[in-house]
């Protein structure tokens, strides 16, 4: 195995790929090329950031505590980002932060309780990230998508309650469309893996001089991680939401922008 | 007009409803759908009609008054309990995706296909139907199932919103003939309507509404008046 160590020299050649970016936007007349320094600069600035701080976390003579430490500020800012990229969605904050606190306990409790990986700084920041980054994308699309099906549907789910069905049997078409939505793609996407695309842990780890075959278990296990974790959190998000949408009494709850009246 | 005989099935009590947005939508309203009578609710777009009859359902609730079943005040019977008691038939007919069987099945999973064809034949449907996809029926066809699907809960109460607002003539006066049967049989009836002409069809009790207030009932005696004028032009 030989290690990889890009280096100040290596990042500066990397930097060219934005130079000739820059170039492209410029001679085509984008207008980009202040968009695309801004972005390579900030991507710097943050990563370094991260970077520095992870090197305190996983230090191997710092505590684990720490390491949780930084998995509970990941929960609690997933909850946040995804308020902000579905504001559409009543109780997304909660929501969201109920669900990646789920996803965290659940997975996490199978991965170390099975032995797959040990319970270290350098194992629990980046497993967490990988399933709380998955999980993301999916959670806004079945809260987007639950919202946008009751709204469409308020006449067939209100015939349903009028005929006496409780709000979780009239409810159970919709959201079970909308939860469907939302797997769909990681579903597809853990299909193809390895025919269609080489998934980016595996890439890193091959690039680190990792042997092939323990490059390709250890991806295999992540995979099946993030799997477990999209279907996870996007059930908590699905179940939580509809119950949210529907009064005690079996009433389905008028949706705006906003959600409003009982 | 025929005043009320006996106590209604459903007593709508001072009832009020204010919106999100603090719009009344319905204001210090009373009415009542007794036995063996259709009770229509008349006035124009906007009025409250489709409000009040949701309330009857527990849809919405009212901000102020209370709506009683057999007496009862509705907020402390179980809602799916009520809405198989209180069954209700919308302005457009909303059929699930499935055949007419699928959607019989809805309002009574354990139906017989005797139970189920003799449902259709109340609304002058032909069992062979039941196969049949809900895309493929007409208009008229799907709100025949609709009231069919609700009968199947048995109600005591049928509440139609404007059942035939979206039908040609033929459907419509078929629909508003199947209402007279319900009542013939003792169901109470209400039917919401802003069409003049087929409310002097069909009122028994006449309920105008006008910006979510009741009129007078002086004021409903000439709104059926004038209705039924109308409806004897030819």
């Amino acid at each position: 195995m030989t290690s990889t160590h890009i280096g100040w020299v290596g990042l500066a050649g990397s930097f060219t790929l934005i130079v000739i970016a820059i170039s492209l936007s410029l001679w085509q007349r984008l207008r980009l090329s202040g968009s695309i320094a801004w972005a390579a600069t900030r991507a710097a600035a943050q990563l370094m950031a991260v970077g520095w701080a992870l090197r305190l976390v996983l230090d191997p003579d710092a505590s684990v505590i720490w390491a949780w430490a930084w998995v509970v500020v990941m929960v609690v800012f997933a909850g946040a980002t995804l308020r902000q990229r579905a504001p559409e969605v009543p109780g997304i904050w909660w929501l969201g932060t109920l669900s990646m606190a789920t996803v965290i306990i659940v997975s996490l409790s199978v991965i170390f309780g099975f032995g797959v990986f040990p319970i270290e700084g350098r194992t629990i920041v980046p497993l967490a990230g990988m399933m709380i980054g998955n999980s993301m994308t999916a959670c806004v699309l079945v809260g987007r998508r639950i919202v946008a099906e009751f709204s469409e549907k308020r006449d067939e789910i209100e015939a349903r309650l009028a005929l006496g069905q409780p709000w979780p049997e009239a409810a159970r078409p919709y959201t079970g469309a909308a939860l469907r939505t939302a797997l769909v793609p990681q579903i597809e996407s853990t299909k193809a893996v390895g025919l269609v695309f080489l998934p980016g842990a595996m890439t890193g780890l091959v690039l680190a001089g990792v042997d092939a075959f323990d490059a390709v278990t250890i991806q295999l296990a992540i995979m099946y991680l993030i799997l477990g974790s999209v279907a996870t959190s996007v059930t908590v998000i699905g179940l939580g939401l509809t119950r949210q949408l529907f009064t005690s009494d079996h009433r389905l709850r008028r949706i705006d922008r906003q959600m409003t009246s009982a | 007009m025929h005043p009320p005989a006996e106590p209604p099935l459903l007593r709508f009590d001072s009832v009020s409803v204010v919106s999100g947005s603090g719009v009344a939508l319905l204001a210090d309203v009373s009415a009542a759908v007794v036995s063996g009578a259709i009770t229509v609710v008349a006035g124009p777009s906007g009025a409250g009609k489709s409000t009040l009859l949701r309330l009857g359902d527990r849809l919405d609730i009212p901000s102020s008054g209370r709506v009683l079943f057999e007496g009862t005040d509705i907020a402390g019977i179980d809602p799916r309990r009520l809405r198989r008691s209180v069954g209700m038939v919308f302005q457009r007919p909303v059929l699930f995706a499935g055949s007419v069987e699928d959607n019989l099945r809805v309002a009574d999973p354990e139906a017989s296909q005797a139970r189920m064809s003799f449902g259709l034949e109340q609304v002058g449907l032909d069992a062979s139907m039941l196969g049949r996809a809900g895309d493929d029926l007409s208009g008229g066809e799907a709100q025949r199932v609709c009231i069919a699907r609700t009968l199947l809960t048995e109600p005591k109460v049928l509440l139609m919103d404007e059942p035939t607002s979206s039908l040609d003539p033929v459907n419509r006066r078929s629909i508003e003939a199947l209402a007279r049967q319900f009542a013939d049989r003792g169901l109470g009836v209400m039917w919401v309507s802003h069409d003049h002409v087929q409310v002097s069809r069909l009122a028994d009790h006449l309920i105008v509404l006008c910006e979510g207030r009741r009129v007078s009932d002086l004021a409903a005696e000439a709104y059926l008046t004038e209705a039924g004028e109308q409806g004897s032009q030819p």
